[in-house]
């Protein structure tokens, strides 16, 4: 039976616990609101570049030789797996859920003979998949000092994943990250960088139409192919960001409720002994004054 | 004059959109004027000035440091790699893009990464010349 004094520093430490995942949960949700605005700003762009490069690829489709970005090199030996984690922990199974989908894909992959390779951004899907994977990790970059995600820090990534697959590093490239669908919903997902992931929709708007390409089909394909896997690589960071404090936002609010509820129960446990202590006290004097 | 939509997009953001009349875009084999129903057109863009002239007949200009136009049927989209308007834009930024596009030449690996480091450091050079700031 623990004495009232542990009851009382039992209650005031949870207290402290609460008082900061509290906050932990308003700051997360002051976050998420930025973070969903930007990732909702970089939609239109995302969407259009998809659409400019479906049109491209439609027309380059037949004939002439399309470019090893978009239709890969024809080899499927060796992957690179790119997973976008989170830089901090305490956000529920947001790192979790990316890191075992990225496993499972990779052990499927090794299962098949396959080479894989990990190009990880965010330090903690990096402690999470260095015991099993030690050997497969290219490099780790971590993102920690960025406070709004910007164009500029997801566009080395990008040019670093096309300078690898120029220099024949590997042949197919799928990004893991987790797409946000609300708060309560972050969806991990897989998308595959290289060979291009085109949507397969005939949008009535730009088939049919004679387009005129300046300098040519060809050029603009080179020019635009690695600039989308930098958007891609950007789209993925911001949705992770949101994702990232979205899934705090909810962890947060389990754990005040929690801690919410333990104080309850300890507070009624050392209600009751201390009632009892006061009886017991009661009886003594009690049955001491009788024995007179 | 008819007006037809335009779109300004960035990475980060959607900068401009609504009903235009002309827009006068930086493509990289020469600048265009884009009117309603102009013929489908993709091309590259050179760092410049896109001067966007509103219904109404406001013009606005805005400085971008290339990216994609892509004249559909539908309306003209601008794919800018960054952007802003011209007001805010002075010689100590255009300075330090300079600077930049210098370090690219320098830096260049390859004869081809070279040359496209020369041309787009000439055009920023150009730009600074003609808008004399």
């Amino acid at each position: 039976m623990p004495s009232l004094k542990d009851l009382r520093n039992r209650i005031s430490s949870v207290k402290s616990t609460q008082k900061i995942t509290k906050a932990m949960q308003m700051v997360a949700a002051a976050k998420l609101r930025r973070a969903q605005m930007a990732a909702e700003a970089a939609r239109p762009f995302a969407e259009r570049m998809e659409k400019v490069l479906a049109n491209l690829a439609r027309g380059i489709g037949a004939g002439t030789q399309a470019p090893p970005l978009l239709a890969g090199n024809g080899q499927d030996r060796t992957h690179l797996l790119v997973v976008c984690t989170a830089e901090r922990g305490l956000c529920g199974a947001f790192n979790g859920s990316i890191v075992r989908l990225a496993r499972e894909h990779a052990n499927a992959l090794l299962r098949e003979g396959k080479t894989v390779k990990m190009l990880l951004v965010g330090k903690k899907g990096f402690e999470q998949l260095r015991r099993q994977f030690e050997q497969n990790i290219v490099e780790v970059i971590e993102l920690r000092n960025v406070k709004q995600m910007g164009f500029g820090d997801a566009d080395p990534i990008g040019k670093k994943v096309i300078a690898m697959f120029e220099a024949g590093e590997f042949d197919v490239c799928t990004l893991f990250f987790s797409r946000f669908r609300s708060v309560i919903s972050q969806i991990p997902t897989a998308l595959r960088l290289i060979p291009a992931e085109l949507p397969k929709e005939t949008d009535a708007t730009g088939t049919g139409a004679a387009y005129d390409y300046e300098p040519g089909e060809e050029e603009i394909l080179a020019a635009l192919l690695p600039r989308n896997i930098s958007i891609q690589v950007f789209r993925a960071l911001l949705e992770n960001a949101a994702s990232e404090q979205g899934s705090r936002m909810s962890a947060m609010d389990n754990a005040t409720r929690n801690a919410g509820e333990m104080i309850k129960k300890q507070t009624q446990i050392y209600n009751r002994s201390r009632q009892a202590m006061i009886t017991k006290e009661l009886i003594e004097i009690i049955s001491g004054a009788e024995a007179l | 004059m008819a007006a037809f939509p335009f779109e300004l997009v960035s990475p980060e953001r959607l900068l401009f959109t609504g009903e235009v009349e002309s827009v006068v875009v930086p493509g990289s084999e020469g600048e265009l004027t884009v009117l309603k129903d102009h013929a489908p057109l993709m091309t590259t863009l050179k760092p410049g000035i896109v001067t966007v002239t509103e219904t109404g007949g406001r013009a606005q200009r805005l400085f971008v440091r290339g990216g994609f136009a892509d004249v559909a049927p539908t309306g003209l989209t601008i794919l800018a790699e960054s952007s802003v308007p011209v007001e805010q834009l002075d010689a100590a930024k255009l300075d330090a893009e300079i600077k930049d596009a210098q370090d690219d030449v320098n830096d260049a690996s390859t004869d081809e990464g070279r040359r496209l480091a020369t041309e787009k450091l000439n055009q920023l050079q150009e730009l600074r010349g003609a808008l004399s700031i």
